[in-house]
Order: C-alpha cells, then sequence, then structure tokens
C-alpha cells in the first residue's frame, strides 16, 4: 500500500506539480513549435506519451544490465540519445505498418521527438532520481502527461489569442506565446504546495 | 564568404534566442544567474566548436542517409567531455547546471548548425559559424540571466547591485519569470528592429 502511494506522488508531482514544460523548462521546442493548433497538440501530446513510456523503461535497462555491470556509465548520454534515436525510428515503422490511422494522426510528429529534450530529460532523471522499474514507467508516464496537459491547454489558448483580438505588432507571434506560457506557468505555480 | 561576416551573422541577423528561437530550454532554465549562464554558454560554444569542425572535416565521408545519427554520435561525445571537464574543474557550475549539461546533446541549435553549415561548408567557415553562434547564444543568455538575477535577487554575478532601492522579486527566478521576461526581451527587440512575425 504504501508503494502504490509512492507511485501515486510520483505521478501527481510529474504532470501538476514539477510539470516538465512549465516548471522544469523540458521540451520547450515542440510545446512552442507545434501548439498553434488543437489538433496538432493532441497528436504531438499521444506520441509523446507513448515514446517516452518505452523509452523510459529502455534505457532503465539499459543502464542498470548494460553500461553498470561494464562499468562504462560515462557513455551514458551517447547510449541514451541513440537508443532513443532508435526507438523513434522503429516506432514509427511499427506503426506505420501496423495501423496507418494511428500513424496519420502521429506520422510527422514522431521523428521530431528524437530532438524532445523532454524524452532525454526523464531517462537522465529517472537515473538520478535511482528509481525501480515501476517508480521509472510511471515517472515516464506522468512526465508525458504532463508534457501533452500543458501543450494542449496551450494551443487552446493561442487558437484564441490568433482569432479574438488586435495584438500589438511586435508582440506577435514568439513573444505572446513565452508571456501565455509565463501565465500558464503561474498557475502551475499554484501547485507547489501539493506535495512535501 | 568572407570569414567575418560569418561571425557576427551568429550574433546578430541569425541570432539563435532572438532570431532562430532555438534551443529554449536551456535558455529558459539556466539563466537564475549570470555565473550559470555564462557556465551553459561556454559549454554550448566548445560542443558546437568540436561539433562543427569534426563534421566539416567528414563532411565528404558521411553518407547522407546515416548522417543524423552519424552528427548525433558526434555530437554527444563532445558533450560527454565538456560534462566530464566541468565536472572535474568548475564541480559547482556543474551541480547547479545539473542535467541540462548532458541535454545540451539534444539542443537544436548545435543540431541544427551542423546540418545547415557545418556539413555544406569547409572547415575555416564552420568554426567561426560555430564561434558566432554560440557568442550569440552565449550572450542571449548573459543578457536574459542579468534581468532576472537583477530583478530576482538583486545582484549581478554574485555582487550587490541595487542596494536597498527595492525587495527583490522572487517571481523573477521561478519559472513564470523567465517566460515573461524573454516574451518581453523578444518583443522590445522586434519593436525596435521593427521585424514582425504573422
Amino acid at each position: 500500500m504504501e508503494f502504490a502511494g509512492e507511485v501515486f506522488l510520483i505521478i501527481l508531482s510529474s504532470i501538476l506539480v514539477n510539470n516538465f514544460v512549465l516548471s522544469r523548462f523540458l521540451g520547450i521546442c515542440p510545446f512552442l513549435g507545434i501548439s498553434r493548433k488543437i489538433e496538432t497538440a493532441v497528436g504531438m501530446g499521444l506520441a509523446v506519451i507513448f515514446v517516452m513510456a518505452l523509452a523510459s523503461v529502455i534505457t532503465f535497462g539499459i543502464e542498470y544490465l548494460i553500461l553498470r555491470p561494464l562499468n562504462i556509465e560515462y557513455t551514458q548520454t551517447i547510449a541514451f540519445i541513440l537508443v532513443i534515436a532508435t526507438l523513434v525510428q522503429f516506432v514509427e515503422m511499427v506503426i506505420s505498418k501496423s495501423s496507418p490511422t494511428l500513424y496519420k494522426a502521429l506520422g510527422v510528429y514522431l521523428p521530431l521527438i528524437t530532438t524532445n529534450c523532454a524524452v532525454l530529460g526523464v531517462a537522465i532523471l529517472n537515473i538520478r532520481e535511482e528509481y525501480g522499474l515501476i517508480e521509472t514507467l510511471f515517472n515516464g508516464i506522468g512526465a508525458a502527461v504532463g508534457f501533452a496537459l500543458a501543450i494542449v491547454l496551450f494551443a487552446g489558448i493561442r487558437e484564441r489569442l490568433e482569432l479574438s483580438f488586435d495584438l500589438p505588432r511586435p508582440l506577435r507571434g514568439f513573444p505572446i506565446a513565452l508571456i501565455t506560457a509565463g501565465l500558464m506557468s503561474v498557475a502551475f505555480l499554484g501547485f507547489y504546495g501539493l506535495i512535501k | 564568404m568572407k570569414l567575418s561576416k560569418v561571425f557576427f551573422n551568429g550574433i546578430l541577423n541569425e541570432n539563435p534566442t532572438f532570431r532562430l528561437v532555438l534551443g529554449m530550454c536551456p535558455t529558459l532554465a539556466v539563466t537564475t544567474s549570470v555565473a550559470s549562464g555564462i557556465g551553459m554558454g561556454i559549454a554550448t560554444i566548445f560542443v558546437l566548436l568540436g561539433s562543427n569542425l569534426v563534421t566539416s572535416l567528414l563532411r565528404n565521408f558521411i553518407p547522407s542517409k546515416v548522417r543524423i545519427p552519424a552528427y548525433i554520435v558526434i555530437v554527444a561525445t563532445f558533450v560527454t567531455i565538456v560534462g566530464m571537464v566541468m565536472q572535474a574543474f568548475v564541480p559547482e557550475i556543474y551541480q547547479t547546471l545539473g542535467i541540462f549539461i548532458p541535454l545540451i546533446v539534444v539542443n537544436c541549435i548545435v543540431l541544427a548548425r551542423i546540418e545547415v553549415f557545418a556539413s555544406k561548408n569547409p572547415v575555416a567557415a564552420s568554426v567561426m559559424d560555430a564561434l558566432g553562434m554560440g557568442a550569440g547564444f552565449t550572450l542571449a543568455l548573459i543578457l536574459l540571466a542579468s534581468i532576472r538575477e537583477i530583478l530576482g535577487s538583486g545582484s549581478w554575478l554574485g555582487f550587490n547591485v541595487t542596494g536597498d532601492l527595492f525587495e527583490p522579486a522572487i517571481i523573477m527566478l521561478l519559472p513564470p519569470g523567465a517566460f515573461i521576461a524573454l516574451g518581453l526581451m523578444m518583443a522590445l527587440l522586434n519593436k525596435f528592429t521593427g521585424r514582425v512575425e504573422e
């Protein structure tokens, strides 16, 4: 029971309290780049959840089954980024063969995930926090759900921003997007007291 | 192409932070103090320099089909080196930057410069491009970090500069401060250069 509670805390913390985008600054590039429309944001969010859950577990295996026994932890960065790049390619191939509809929805976003620092970030954080396998899996899922939540909310705000009012010209585009993200981040600060 | 032009291109016309909007994660994350901004800037310059140099030397040997994995290995190698060097010589800055040192490997600036510039240009120009881009990135980091450190903790590079003029606003050190400060800086820059994106 205690373990379940701990896992629940990890999920809650990675989705809301330490939201990857809004308080840890991981995955900002896709967050700003692919959030003009809600549909694309949803697609990106789903693709990231899928890849991050897989990548968390696989990098966990690489670290504890290969790097540590061989005493080559210093190659962690190289090993992890190669594994993630390969994994993304592999997932893309599998999805394109097995489910064309899903591929249509996620296809464009998959290659972009390789350079999404949230994926490599969660893999490294899992090792640094010394999580076990179950915790690693749920931390990966939680972080990705947090990313998806942030990007979808953000896309919703941006869609309205583009339509609704007359913005001063210098603020258009990235400046107002960053300020919007800042205000969302203020809102997420409200979750800080949730976990000690 | 003149080398000095390549260098200043990275600082002004194609400033990676303000113009190309690349490498946002480290820009926002490490600018809570000027010292860590400079640390991140120097680490990125080193990685950019090394990977631009090596890619440019190998540009006729890397098959285009496997170029991305090859680039990633080159970048990751230099990131590992820089991580080890910083851990040994400046452990405090290494601690503060934490996870963002290994994450230089996915900093879009590095991969973008390799793909756009170093893989198509001779060595000297690639080195200048790396230095210019790195300098532009570092300047942007220092500028943003200065604003955040002065407003957020009333000091600059650790020295108290505001005296008792005002109570430092902690929000500038928290995540929202980073987003809002960078957004306003970009807006100001657009205002003065008359550049508008649609």
